[in-house]
């Protein structure tokens, strides 16, 4: 800890802070406009000029570090001024040099509201133009689908060269030229190839680079804000619902540092459109063969008429990757009063069960825990498109200081070197018998972390790769106190908490390959649209937009998206986190849980619940941890472990494959989405660019 | 004035061949390995007694600067690296340098990196620098021939040096810039601190010494500091390379003894003022970046650090840009200005923003075509944007245009009066720039 004087007011801090941190520690407040607290200090825009004491001018308080200051002639501790004429003359000066080549738009700029020029222009700067000569004029650059740029309006603080370079690990910007003439660009107009770009947008402290998909739709003080998360992944990052009316209008990040720092993908923020196209807005029944709207009492009746006139042994039911928690609860109790075994959430076949205990399942080591690993091995997935955020984090444990990183599966580039291992089972093998040098890379690690994706799980025989996997982490130790370094990424946002609640077929039930494909004669889907159902069964699909599973159905039962309802979703951690309504479903769509109180009350097997508080209340009591919002409820590594490790079994010889085909797609809100389509064609090209 | 024997650069004109057999003749290469037996730190005391401040423009003493240096590493290496990018206006003495005496500089590399413990040098050369960069590559690969550097030398001290060029860029004079450039990155100076000393090329401790502080190094330590520090006034010592140019009758490169006169710099080697004492304007005494002096300031000042500090003004590199009354001084400035404005390399908001500012005003004020109240402005602009930049450059672009308002506020006034007597006039022509 270093003593520091800023304003008259003495402060503790650590010796690593800059002055503009000790500065925010000791309450003064510094404007700026390059700094950002997680991208690397440029110290470009000359805003955050500060007066050190002794020192003959001022000082970038963003790249001067408190240990950097001289203590006074007796050993006083050092001083700086943010407050003092020479400091309100230097920031008025930057904001003048700032302006003069600046346009005048505000009216027309959507950054307007929302922009750190314009609230500092009014904090800091002079209310009159000294500047009579031409303005600068830039051409703008196209930077794909998703960033509308506007280069006139550039300050050239090289936040979104920064984050392109460092976050997103592409290098796919930078700046052009020289002095006034500077230019950031992406050289060759093409689209940024990073499934983090919009982010760009959010960064920029001007309105050069602002959301092309929304422009002009709204003003930000119009916004309803709703804090929420995302389930576009099973990271479930931290959003921020920003509606209008009834409207959803865009999605934002928010700050978690346990989850997504403050980064989302563009696929959790630019499916928004993909909200309000496709929506199932009412019932519908099938007719000779064709759907029609229908009544939600006729809806129920065909749906009660089928139930009555079936088995429980012949009835099953399969939940989608983006239900909630409290629906699944809904569900199962539901089939559970039918007296039906046949239920199963997951729909992609992976073998990941609660029998192996909780442990078997998560992302033990957290998502945070990543910065601790020293040495990861990633079995059969590709985090940058299954888990972009969790990639992040690799990358930024890569940046912090390059840990040894293999993986088994499809070579890939994830935005960091790793060393490729092979391609299946077989590699695994080889490395577990010690017949590859990186298993001494991983014996030798203090905390080896192993990743395990689905595209190693969801295939017949994923539960012998499962166990080989969690044998070779007994082996290198990967499970001790105080490390659980065994990870599962999941890919769907419902999955973990689903598997907590135990949606998997129960005693002599039917998994839901095996449902689909003709076991079942009725066939309720919550929103399942990820399989391929086989003619015969009568299938009540309950979901949200007319995609895949919408197309099969007899019965369509119109309910809410995860921005039209409070729910709970439990991310591939087991972090519960609560999703809440910023807008409600159209037409006579309705919440889940409400859907299926009411077909209960139909199918006289009436739910235990008038509310969702008393639902939760139901939930809460049945599993207490789903109570425990924000947390993660650790497991008990070693057990699931073990057990895992006795199930034994020889995998077949089959490459691993991912499970996301193509990231932008990966669901019916994404693929209701234009925007989304478009990302999916431009990446698609750029794949193909590459292949030539 | 200096006496010949006295000169370190004794074959400035290139009248003798600049190979290895001639400039050991010279002198240079002569008793090396008995100056680096007697240990790095007798070295670095030596050159802190001798006084050798800095040749590069700012003064640093160059003793004091490889004292910087980590005695002991910490398992990074350490480089030296030789700042031949001179793009200063004006300033022509380290091509002189590596055309004709370039064994000089190339023994300096050696005597410097073994004095801090540096087993790599690298010459950053100016992109522009064509033939010079011929003549070193040269002197280089001799000196290798010979053993004099290399792995295995003759001294003993394995030692390898590079030269490397630049693209041709001002701002990669600026030593942080030169190793952004050097290291293959687009030439922006960094954020100090870290200092190079601490954190220079490739993340290791770098001293980064002008070409001429590093030349001299091997004669100061074969004469003895007291030599050297025996030439000039106190605290300006030793030989200087003086580059004349302007308006003088024979504009030159010569040594001279630091804080001899000006009058007597420019009667003793440059012929006098073109059209005598009476026609000189204004000097610009240490390349383009240093604020003019006017005449009667600058006639028969002592040209040394201390002295033109004192007129606010610098002795830079020791360019001095002569100007007769024949200059129009509004419009010399303005194209000073310009080059600053092409320069700017675009990182921090004043200099980038700034420097095309001053220079549009200053245009239009070279015609006439401006507001008195602009004058102030100006000043107050050039304020803003000095000492608040990343390097100096802010500070050099804005140096000549206070320095041409605190002298010549009155020429600027009486332009923008001639202009709104007659604001219609034909527009001077001007030859394309």
């Amino acid at each position: 800890m270093a003593k520091i004087i800023v304003d008259g007011v003495e402060v503790d801090v650590p010796a690593e802070y800059t002055l503009l941190q000790a500065a925010e520690a000791a309450g003064a407040e510094v404007p700026r406009f390059c700094y950002h607290e997680r991208l690397s200090i440029a110290g470009n825009c000359r805003m955050c000029l500060v007066e050190v004491k002794g020192a003959p001018k001022p000082v970038a308080s963003c790249a001067w570090g408190v240990r950097d200051c001289r203590p006074g002639p007796n050993g006083e501790p050092p001083e700086i001024s943010t407050k003092s004429p020479t400091v309100k003359k230097a920031r008025e000066g930057v904001m003048e040099f700032l302006l003069i080549n600046h346009p005048l738009d505000c009216p027309i700029c959507d950054q307007g509201g929302q922009c750190d020029l314009q609230d500092q222009a009014m904090a800091y700067g002079v209310d009159t133009s000294r500047f009579h000569e031409n303005k600068r004029a830039v051409t703008d650059k196209y930077l794909g689908p998703l960033v509308r740029t506007s280069m006139n309006r550039c300050i050239h603080c090289t936040r979104c060269v920064r984050f392109t370079a460092e976050v997103a690990g592409v290098p796919d910007m930078g700046a052009l030229w020289r002095g006034e003439d500077m230019e950031i660009t992406s050289y060759l107009e093409k689209a940024l190839g990073s499934e983090l770009q919009a982010n760009i947008a959010d960064l920029c402290p001007v309105g050069a680079l602002t959301h092309k998909p929304e422009s002009y739709h709204y003003r930000p003080w119009e916004l309803t804000k709703t804090d929420s998360v995302d389930v576009m992944d099973a990271v479930g990052s931290s959003i921020r619902v920003d509606s209008r009316g009834r409207e959803v209008m865009r999605i934002l990040p928010r700050v978690n540092e346990a989850v997504n720092e403050e980064w989302i993908s563009d696929k959790t923020r630019q499916i928004v459109d993909g909200l309000r196209l496709q929506r199932l807005d009412r019932p519908f029944v099938r007719e000779n063969g064709r759907l029609r709207p229908a009544s939600w009492q006729e809806a129920f009746a065909a749906i009660a008429a089928k139930v009555k006139g079936s088995v429980p042994e012949k009835i099953g039911a399969i939940v989608g990757d983006l239900a909630a928690v409290e629906e699944m609860f809904a569900l199962k109790l539901l089939m559970e009063s039918l007296g039906v075994t046949n239920v199963d959430a997951r729909q992609d076949g992976t073998v990941l069960s609660p029998a192996y205990g909780r442990g078997s399942y998560l992302f033990n080591t957290t998502i945070p825990g990543i910065e601790d690993a020293d040495a990861i091995l990633i079995v059969g997935s590709n985090p940058r498109y299954e888990a972009s955020l969790v990639n992040v984090r690799i990358r930024k444990r890569w940046r912090a200081a390059p840990p040894p990183i293999a993986l088994i599966g499809e070579n890939v580039d994830l935005t960091y070197p790793y060393e490729y291992l092979g391609a299946g089972p077989d590699t695994l093998s080889e490395l577990a018998s010690g017949r590859h040098s990186f298993i001494e890379k991983l014996r030798g690690a203090e905390r080896p972390l192993i990743i395990v994706g689905q595209g190693a799980l969801a295939r017949p025989d994923g539960l012998a790769v499962l166990s080989a996997v969690a044998k070779l982490a007994q082996d290198v130790g990967a499970v001790k106190d105080g490390w659980n370094g065994f990870s599962v990424l999941h890919t769907a946002a419902s999955r973990v908490g689903a598997l907590d609640l135990g949606l998997v077929p129960g005693e002599g039930g039917l998994t839901a390959q095996q449902m689909a494909q003709g076991g079942v004669d009725v066939l309720f889907s919550l929103g399942a649209d990820e399989i391929d159902i086989a003619p015969g069964a009568f299938v009540v699909y309950q979901g949200t937009h007319g995609d895949r599973g919408a197309h099969r159905a007899d019965v369509i039962l119109p309910a809410a998206t995860y921005t039209e309802k409070s729910g709970t979703y439990v991310n591939t951690e087991g972090r519960v986190q609560m999703a809440n309504r910023a807008a409600f479903a159209p037409g006579e769509a309705r919440e889940d849980w409400a859907i299926l109180r009411a077909l209960s009350d139909v199918l006289g097997r009436r739910l235990p619940f008038d509310s969702l508080n008393a639902l939760r209340a139901k939930l809460y009591a049945a599993h207490p941890h789903f109570a425990a919002v924000d947390t993660v409820q650790p497991a008990d590594g070693s057990a699931a472990i073990q057990a895992l490790a006795g199930i034994g079994g020889t995998p077949d010889r089959e490459a691993f494959e991912s499970p996301v085909k193509d990231f932008y797609l990966t669901n019916p809100i994404a693929r209701a989405s234009g925007v989304m389509a478009e990302c999916s064609a431009l990446a698609r090209e750029l794949k193909l660019e590459a292949a030539e | 004035m200096l006496h010949d024997r006295d000169r370190i650069f004794t074959n400035l004109y290139g009248f003798h061949s600049p190979d290895l057999q001639a400039a050991k003749m010279r002198g240079a290469w002569d008793g090396t390995k008995f100056l680096l037996g007697r240990g790095r730190d007798w070295i670095i005391d030596e050159m802190k007694a001798s006084g050798l401040r800095g040749r590069g423009g700012a003064g640093f003493p160059t003793g004091l600067k490889w004292s910087f240096m980590p005695k002991q590493s910490d398992g990074r290496p350490h480089y030296l690296v030789v700042n031949a990018d001179e793009s200063e206006p004006g300033t022509c003495k380290d091509r002189e340098i590596m055309r004709n005496d370039p064994h000089l500089l190339v023994e300096g590399c050696l005597i410097a990196s073994f004095a801090m413990g540096a087993h790599a040098a690298y010459i950053y050369i100016r992109g522009e620098y064509v033939a010079e960069r011929y003549a070193l590559q040269r002197a280089v690969d001799e000196a290798y021939e010979a053993g004099l550097i290399g792995k295995n030398n003759i001294h003993g001290y394995p030692f390898d040096l590079y030269v490397h060029h630049g693209a041709g860029a001002y701002i990669c004079g600026e030593e942080t810039a030169l190793i952004e450039s050097m290291e293959g990155k687009k030439g922006m100076p960094r954020l100090k601190p870290p200092f190079p000393a601490n954190m220079g090329l490739y993340g290791c401790p770098t001293t980064v010494n002008n070409v001429e502080s590093i030349a001299v190094a091997g004669t100061i330590l074969r004469r003895g500091a007291s030599w050297f520090s025996g030439i000039g006034r106190p605290n300006n010592v030793g030989t200087k390379l003086f580059c004349v140019s302007g308006h003088v009758n024979k504009p030159c490169n010569v040594e001279e003894a630091m804080g001899l006169t000006f009058r007597e710099l420019i009667d003793t080697h440059c012929g006098g003022i073109r059209g005598g004492w009476d026609n000189l304007l204004a000097v610009i005494p240490g390349g383009s970046s240093v604020p003019l002096v006017p005449a009667e300031q600058i006639i028969d000042a002592p040209m040394d650090f201390d002295t033109l500090r004192g007129l606010r003004s610098g002795l830079g590199t020791a360019a001095v840009i002569v100007m007769d009354k024949s200059t129009d001084i509004v419009r010399a400035i303005a194209r000073i200005s310009y080059f600053y404005k092409h320069e700017s390399c675009g990182q921090c908001t004043p200099c980038r923003e700034g420097t095309g500012w001053m220079w549009r005003v200053l245009n239009r004020m070279a015609e006439g075509r401006a507001q008195k109240r602009e004058i102030d402005m100006l000043l107050e602009v050039s304020t803003q944007i000095e000492g608040h930049t990343i390097c100096a450059l802010g500070d050099a672009a804005a140096w000549p245009v206070q320095g041409l308002i605190r002298h010549f506020r009155h020429e600027i006034e009486k332009r923008i009066d001639d202009y709104a007597a007659n604001p219609h006039s034909e527009s001077v022509m001007i030859a394309a720039e």
